[in-house]
């Protein structure tokens, strides 16, 4: 397939600095709609990165069900980019143009495949990790999807470098389960995540963190992020910072809805972030239109450019990080301190408990810890397991509920739809 | 009257979505159920197996990724064929579709498929054990409930 060469995310992004980046997640079972909504992206007057967001069934790997859901006329949760193949792939892409770069986002513990179509029609930016695209999104072995992480990151190094083109992944470890993780173990899976992509042939990369429950407990993470990827990352390698609007459960009101983004815009800009990815005023009730991702990128992109001259949160700079730092450098040390290869350090990490994510399911999941949310607002740990935590981190024991669970998850969307505090 | 009720809670194929299962678990737990939580991205013949070995007294199907009309019609009807699993009673509620509460006609294929209740979008999981109460009672078999709408 000939065609003219698009720019990467990271050098897109190098080169808007000053301007915050902003993205959707955007993703549609139909080609036409696909390219429609990608070409709609790209032609916004914001800097805006496109996206092609993978539906479930490509994300587990049946890619049988999801012809099957085409051919029978279904609208899917996201673009079925195996089942349509390279070439449609490529057509799709293509309205971006050269100067606007296109990341394929997907949520597989098994990504060979969806690797392989993407670079073949051209795409090399994309997403995901060995721990935070297995444990949230299914039941496949961690060692497995360690594995296949490992095979598949090489193959598409080596993919895009044969078109001349530069790999680039985004961690997701900065997200995990979307709520209830405390701000260091995401901060520790987004280093450890970045650390497995380079030793794996990635030589651009970005490192996610996703917006929790106090704005300024966010900034201090990004302080913290910044500042152990500066210190652990081999030199050389092109890195930024990517900020993921409020990913647990969402406002349900517009007004809401709003003014979380807006909140997470100024996070990303008083954080130093490069890139934010956005979410709508549907996220709460089902799949957004185009129109919604749009005029939730604009939103964003305004938000931002005022508070790069005026916010009332404290800058990178200000803020006292040296918990959330202490905490994640604590988690990440002990997991390279286990093996030499940072994968196998991954799977030992997990089997013993150093790594442990709060209430997620999976087997390979030891399931001790547990996050809360304090009197102020602030996302803690209410059990560390076996965590290899400093004492600063004083878990606060309670017995939960189902209705405190609920409240917990809906702490966020209360709180900016005008209920709760 | 409440009796000591084993449920099998799954989600479909084709989602990865877990909070909902963890909180389905705590609240059937807390009104007395013994739960097996069979977790994320379950297979058809993984939950087909589940509730021959288990004969529960209900299986509850959860699913929001958007994908659960489908793969929770074709898992159903994978049910309703097995001799060993065609008598249980099941439910199913989430997001079920990815049009939110316009797509409430998913209801009556879910129905046709074989669920004896189907939860629209903005039901409340809260109304959850009454109603395996009613269906245990076999009041419920083919009801379209509303759930308790918002
Ligand atoms: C957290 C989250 C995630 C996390 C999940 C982590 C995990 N392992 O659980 C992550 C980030 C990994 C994720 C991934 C994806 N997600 Co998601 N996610 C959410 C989010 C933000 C919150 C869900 C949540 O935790 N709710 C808390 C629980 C307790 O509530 P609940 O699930 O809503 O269930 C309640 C009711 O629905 C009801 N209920 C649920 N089940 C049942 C069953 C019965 C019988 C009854 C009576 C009631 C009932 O009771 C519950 C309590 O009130 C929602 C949007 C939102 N709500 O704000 C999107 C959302 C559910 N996700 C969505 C999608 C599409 C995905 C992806 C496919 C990615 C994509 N294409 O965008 C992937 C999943 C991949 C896959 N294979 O399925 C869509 C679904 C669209 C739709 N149905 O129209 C939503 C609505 C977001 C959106 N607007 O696009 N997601």
């Amino acid at each position: 397939m000939k065609r003219a060469s698009r720019i990467g995310l990271g050098a897109y992004v190098a080169a808007a600095r000053g301007t915050l980046v902003v993205q959707p997640r955007m993703g549609m079972g139909d080609p036409a709609a696909m390219a429609a909504a990608v070409r709609a992206v790209a032609a916004l007057p914001a800097r805006t990165a496109a996206t092609i967001t993978l539906d479930s069934y490509t994300r587990v790997g049946d890619h049988r069900g999801a012809r099957r859901a085409l051919a029978a006329g279904e609208r899917l949760n996201g673009f079925p980019l195996v089942a349509h193949g390279p070439a449609v792939t490529a057509r799709v892409a293509d309205p971006a143009g050269p100067g606007v770069p296109v990341q394929v986002r997907h949520g597989s513990a098994r990504p060979g495949r969806i690797f392989a179509t993407m670079a073949t029609a051209g795409l090399c930016d994309t997403e995901g990790g060995p721990v935070s695209y297995c444990l949230p999104y299914g039941r496949i072995p961690l060692a497995e999807s360690v594995a296949c992480w490992a095979e598949a990151t090489e193959e598409l190094a080596a993919a895009c470098a044969a078109q001349g083109l530069r790999a680039h992944l985004e961690t997701f470890g900065g997200c995990l389960l979307g709520q209830l993780s405390p701000p260091s173990l995401l901060v520790a899976m987004s280093v450890l995540e970045a650390l497995f992509f380079a030793r794996h042939g990635i030589t651009s990369v970005s490192l996610s963190y996703a917006q929790q429950t106090d704005a300024v407990q966010d900034v201090e993470a990004l302080a913290a992020l910044r500042h152990l990827a500066g210190e652990l990352l081999p030199a050389g390698l092109d890195w930024h910072v990517v900020l993921y609007t409020y990913m647990g459960v969402y406002p349900r009101t517009a007004p809401g809805a709003w003014r979380l983004l807006g909140d997470s815009a100024e996070i990303a800009v008083s954080g130093g972030a490069e890139r934010l990815i956005v979410k709508t005023v549907a996220e709460a009730h089902r799949i957004a239109t185009v129109g919604e991702n749009l005029a939730a990128l604009v939103h964003a992109s305004r938000t931002a450019e005022r508070a790069y001259r005026h916010c009332a949160l404290p800058r990178i700079g200000q803020v006292d990080y040296a918990q959330v730092l202490d905490e994640a450098r604590a988690l990440i040390e002990a997991v390279l301190g286990l093996a030499d290869d940072v994968g196998r350090g991954l799977l030992r990490a997990f089997a013993g408990g150093l790594l442990d994510v709060p209430f997620c399911l999976h087997r390979d999941n030891r399931g001790l810890t547990r996050g809360t949310i304090d009197a102020g607002g602030r996302l803690v740990w209410a059990k560390t397991g076996r965590l290899p935590l400093p004492a600063s981190a004083r878990p606060r024991i309670h017995r939960m509920t189902s209705t405190d669970l609920l409240s917990l998850l809906s702490h966020v969307a209360d709180r900016q739809d005008g209920r709760g505090r | 009257m409440r009796h000591h009720r084993r449920i099998l809670l799954s989600t479909v194929s084709s989602d990865a979505h877990t909070w909902n299962l963890v909180y389905l678990q705590m609240l059937l737990e807390e009104h007395g159920c013994t739960v097996t939580n069979l977790g994320p991205c379950v297979p058809d013949d993984v939950l087909v197996r589940a509730a021959r070995e288990e004969q529960p007294d209900a299986i509850v199907i959860s699913s929001v990724n958007g994908h659960g009309h489908i793969d929770g019609a074709r898992v159903m009807r994978a049910l309703r064929r097995d001799p060993g699993t065609r008598h249980l009673p099941a439910v199913i509620g989430g997001k079920l579709g990815i049009g939110g509460t316009a797509d409430e006609d998913h209801a009556a294929a879910l129905l046709a498929a074989g669920f004896d209740v189907v939860f629209p979008d903005s039901a409340d999981a809260a109304a959850l054990p009454e109603i395996l109460d009613g269906l245990a009672a076999g009041s419920a078999r083919e009801a379209v409930l509303a759930g308790g709408a918002r």
